[in-house]
């Protein structure tokens, strides 16, 4: 018994052993009859789906397939999608139907792919728990009880449970690589401004990036393949030319030098998830690569200065979110004032709400040199050792959280102790590198994952570390017990 | 005590360019509402800011025409606040670095005297939408056609010193700016606009007073006058034991005042922060020299080409110089006739008199400059004389018709032919005996006076036709023969 990966999925389509209806039909089936306990969609595209599915169909009938024709997806709810709501998992836009299309799903779209839904998120992507959505909680199918992280834990979960080959994701402070790793499933935040930002819904602009969730590296490198490329529409993505993420999977790792940063073993650190990394670390070993003890010692300010820049551009980013031209409307507003005050109490949560409060503050008069302007230099600082050290080593290992998947609720009474959990992912976006988490391991019974950081667009080197290590272990082949497949 | 009043001046100009200042949206005024605003104008979850290049390239030309230093890097930033037409909750403007840096420009005080006044900064930043208030019953319209619009807010040093100095340097920015074709320089339509700050303190002093800004004035009459109130204000409330608040006032044209819209406690915390979704602007020493090597001719370089090639006053040429519009219509009315100084007369003159008449810019002026050039040149070669070019000037006002054919179908042409103008001088002789008996006996100046009236019968004769210095002429022989 298996979950078939997006790669097998694309292939089945390719040598006809089945139609993308076919498929398409068999999910959307399974969504409908197992998402109920996980809650990881918002919204099911089935009418869509089954259109583009039968489309798809026809384009492969008609020798025009491209990789990913017909295979079926699903998008983070973040991702604005033409005619489809899009809510990003608040009140706020619970009833917001974009007329435009983001450029990542355009060029999912464009690629043939098949749109299952969207997925739940935490609300505006801020979380480490799915616990913030106005959709409710998500649950971890490795594990109930257990939240599956954030903020893209619709995404991963349904790729955890079989539900979908694929999913969008988006990864602010490791909201694509959290997740990937209590699910069990591989995930890759690429280089900032190496997929464009257009539509989708703005946490922190400078920090945004979106990324493949998938069961394989070779599946998310498919996936990267379409949506990475240089866009008109967003002014901070790189005008540079693309590399071919599945062409380098197969090279050997001989020579490669891993760098393992001494904070990120230090206090913390669950010690099972610790064995877990370093174990694959000695999988590396055997593979042909040198380890070799690093430092980034600026890791402590990460989750400061963080705080201070994602929440200073979310208070601007989700100022927008007004009452006057779609989303939230409070009723009966007595005044300007009155519309603005209650269509925002009302319509954010408490999350949201304390981002904004905190991000106000920052950048307020006579703060904003002590909170915004020192976060900036420490950003620097993070960006500069990263840079020092990559220039000794050619990727970072290291564990993706301090501990596998938290019980549902555990966190929530005390936002800084949540926020905690992101002290490793956190750095990555500061400094702009991709970073990924694979699959390495258990820790009674939840999953456990490996960060690798490269330097600035070196995706195809992290996935084809990925790649290797997958070749070697099973880590990621691994059912949750709560999965579709078992259910069936 | 007497008391100086000290002006600075922020001038928004509208860049001229065909699209908006971070999307592909049209530029217009008075459209449709909402018709011209894409998802980046009105403010849709993702949608995302790209610099309109061409906007950059024009606060570029300002700066290096007003011999500023150009910052090769320069940043945008967010003004976050919240109002119903700004739809992202924020404005897009640039703080800290600015895209051009301290300039000045010279500026003409009366015939003689000039005075050059510091420009800051000039920087880009978006327009906000407009709020309706008409036309909603208890509820306001918002219409985002104007959402983010290119401005360049030019800001200059306190250096003006009286409203008549702020004037003429808001006239000369005007005339720069329409020159370099960078804004159309349309008030009305509110392509320029300025908010003025003012103080006042007593003369010889070198602290400055505290300053009000007077917000949104989009006149130059306008720009006089509420200066010259809010000085007075200041005088008075100072002279009464009062002191001036720091405030920001708005000027009421309709009733000549202006009150306080918000003081300085009440000022909103902008929280001014770089926009992440727009990268620092960087140009190079090329970008800036091309620019600078395709400069037209500014309104200084011209109004000084005026007086040393065509030989017009200094006033005359400054006049004609100031408007970019006036200075090409001149320029092509020389060419026709050329008569440098009657082209400057009639476009000073008679065009500037039915131009105002009629609230019409000169560039929309019912009459081409080729066509003035025209009627000129019809003065000059004896076609016409000078009542008859007024009749074909107002002809022209009204219709598209050719000169020569006016000239024509009027009867305009002047009648050179002696001997029908001799036909008419005799006939007026002969119709009246009794002015030409008290002509004869008149002591000769009051003969000068008294000729007019026998001048103005021929005419009339003649339907205005006659060439009068030929009428003069022979009116003189024939009367002073009967002496």
């Amino acid at each position: 018994m298996s979950i078939p990966t997006l790669s097998q999925i694309a292939h089945g389509l390719s040598t006809g052993h089945f139609s993308s209806e076919e498929i398409t039909c068999d999910l959307l089936a399974d969504i409908v009859a197992k998402d109920k306990q996980y809650n990881s969609f918002i919204t099911i595209t089935k009418t869509l789906a089954l259109v583009q599915a039968r489309a798809a169909d026809q384009r492969r009938s008609q020798g025009r397939a491209a990789p990913l024709t017909g295979v079926p997806i699903a998008h983070k709810d973040i991702f604005c999608t033409r005619g489809i709501r899009t809510s990003c998992a608040s009140r706020m836009l619970d009833n917001f139907v974009p007329p435009y299309e983001s450029t990542v799903s355009q060029r999912l779209l464009d690629a043939g792919s098949v749109c299952l839904g969207k997925t739940n998120l935490d609300e505006f992507a801020m979380g480490s728990s799915n616990e913030t959505s106005y959709y409710g909680v998500v649950n971890n199918p490795w594990d109930l009880d257990a939240v599956p992280g954030g903020s893209s834990g619709g995404s991963t979960v349904a790729v955890a449970a079989g539900l979908v080959p694929g999913a969008t994701g988006t990864d602010t402070g490791g909201s694509i690589r959290q997740p990937a790793s209590f699910c069990g499933v591989t995930g890759i935040k690429p280089t900032y401004g190496r997929v464009s930002r257009f539509g989708i819904i703005a946490y922190a602009s400078s920090l945004d990036q979106a990324g493949p969730i998938a069961r394989t590296a070779e599946d998310v490198a498919l996936m990267l393949n379409v949506m990475a490329g240089f866009d008109q529409q967003d002014s901070t993505s790189v005008d540079r030319a693309v590399d071919d993420y599945c062409a380098q999977l197969e090279q050997p790792l001989k020579g490669l030098k891993i760098g393992l940063p001494k904070e990120y073993f230090g206090p913390g650190l669950d010690d099972g998830v610790a064995q877990c990394i370093l174990s694959a670390v000695q999988d590396y070993e055997r593979l042909g690569a040198q380890i070799l003890d690093i430092s980034l010692s600026k890791l402590p300010l990460s989750i400061a200065a963080y705080y201070v820049i994602a929440s200073a551009e979310a208070s601007s980013n989700l100022s927008r979110y007004d009452g006057v031209r779609y989303g939230y409307r409070c009723d009966q507003p007595t005044g300007l004032l009155d519309m603005y005050c209650r269509s925002r109490a009302e319509g954010f949560g408490t999350e949201v709400k304390r981002r904004i409060m905190v991000g106000t503050y920052a950048l307020s008069e006579g703060y904003f040199d002590a909170y915004y302007r020192k976060a900036q230099c420490i950003r620097r600082l993070i960006k500069n050792e990263f840079e020092h050290a990559l220039a000794q080593v050619d990727v970072i290992m290291g564990p993706v959280t301090p501990t596998p998947a938290f019980n549902q609720g555990s966190k929530t009474v005390n936002p800084v102790g949540m926020y905690l959990e992101d002290i490793y992912t956190l750095s990555a976006n500061l400094a702009g590198i991709p970073a990924m988490s694979v699959p390495a391991g258990f820790v009674s019974g939840r999953p456990v994952g490996l960060q690798i950081m490269g330097n600035y667009f070196a995706e195809a080197q992290l996935l084809q570390i990925a790649h290797q290590y997958q070749k070697v272990t099973d880590w990621h082949l691994q059912i949750p017990p709560h999965s579709s497949q078992e259910c069936a | 005590m007497s008391w100086e009043v000290v002006i600075g001046l922020e001038i928004h100009a509208q860049l001229a360019t065909r699209s908006k200042l971070f999307s592909g949206a049209a530029v217009t005024f008075g459209a449709i509402p909402n018709t011209h605003a894409t998802l980046v104008d009105l403010g849709m979850p993702g949608a995302l800011p790209v610099l309109n290049e061409s906007a950059l390239k024009m606060a570029v030309q300002f700066g290096v025409a007003i011999d500023a230093e150009i910052k090769q890097h320069s940043v945008f930033t967010r003004k976050n606040y919240f109002y119903p037409d700004l739809p992202k909750g924020y404005q897009t403007s640039q703080m800290d670095e600015p895209i051009v840096g301290q300039g000045y420009v010279d500026i003409q005080l009366d015939h003689s005297r000039c005075k050059r006044i510091g420009v800051t900064r000039a920087h880009l930043e978006e327009d906000a939408g407009k709020s309706l208030h008409e036309n909603f019953t208890g509820m306001t319209g918002i219409d985002l056609n104007r959402s983010s619009t290119p401005l360049l807010e030019i800001v200059s040093e306190p250096d003006m010193r009286s409203a008549a100095e702020a004037v003429a340097y808001m006239r000369k920015i005007h005339s720069i700016v329409t020159t370099l074709g960078i804004c159309d320089g349309n008030m009305a339509e509110g392509s320029m606009r300025c908010d003025a700050n003012v103080s006042i303190r007593p003369v010889g002093a070198v602290k400055l007073g505290t300053r009000t800004e007077l917000k949104n004035i989009n006149s130059f009459r306008f720009v006089e006058r509420a200066i010259m109130l809010e000085a007075e204000r200041q005088i008075n409330l100072l002279e009464a034991g009062g002191v001036v608040v720091q405030e920001t006032r708005l000027y009421d044209s309709e009733h000549n005042t202006t009150r306080s819209m918000r003081s300085k406690e009440e000022a909103n915390d902008y929280r001014y922060f770089p926009c992440p979704d727009l990268l620092p602007v960087h140009i190079d020493d090329d970008y800036i020299a091309n620019i600078r090597a395709q400069l037209p001719e500014l309104p200084d370089q011209r109004c000084q080409r005026f007086i040393d090639v065509y030989g017009l006053s200094e006033y005359d040429a400054s006049v004609l110089s100031a408007n970019r519009s006036m200075a090409d219509y001149f320029e092509v009315v020389q060419r026709c006739c050329n008569d440098p100084k009657a082209s400057a007369n009639w476009i000073m003159g008679e065009l500037t008199k039915y131009l105002n008449e009629h609230h019409i810019d000169i560039a929309d002026a019912p009459i081409s400059a080729p066509q003035l050039g025209q009627l000129l040149k019809r003065i000059a070669d004896n076609t016409i004389h000078g009542n008859a070019a007024k009749i074909l000037f107002e002809a022209l006002w009204h219709s598209d018709d050719d000169v020569d054919k006016i000239i024509v179908n009027k009867g305009l042409k002047q009648l050179s032919d002696v001997g029908a103008i001799e036909t008419m001088v005799d006939e007026v002789i002969s119709t009246h005996v009794d002015q030409v008996q008290q002509y004869i006996l008149a002591p000769a100046p009051r003969r000068d006076r008294m000729l007019g009236f026998f001048v103005g019968r021929v005419m009339q004769a003649s339907k205005g036709a006659a060439n009068p210095s030929q009428v003069n002429k022979l009116l003189l022989q024939k009367l002073n023969r009967l002496n």
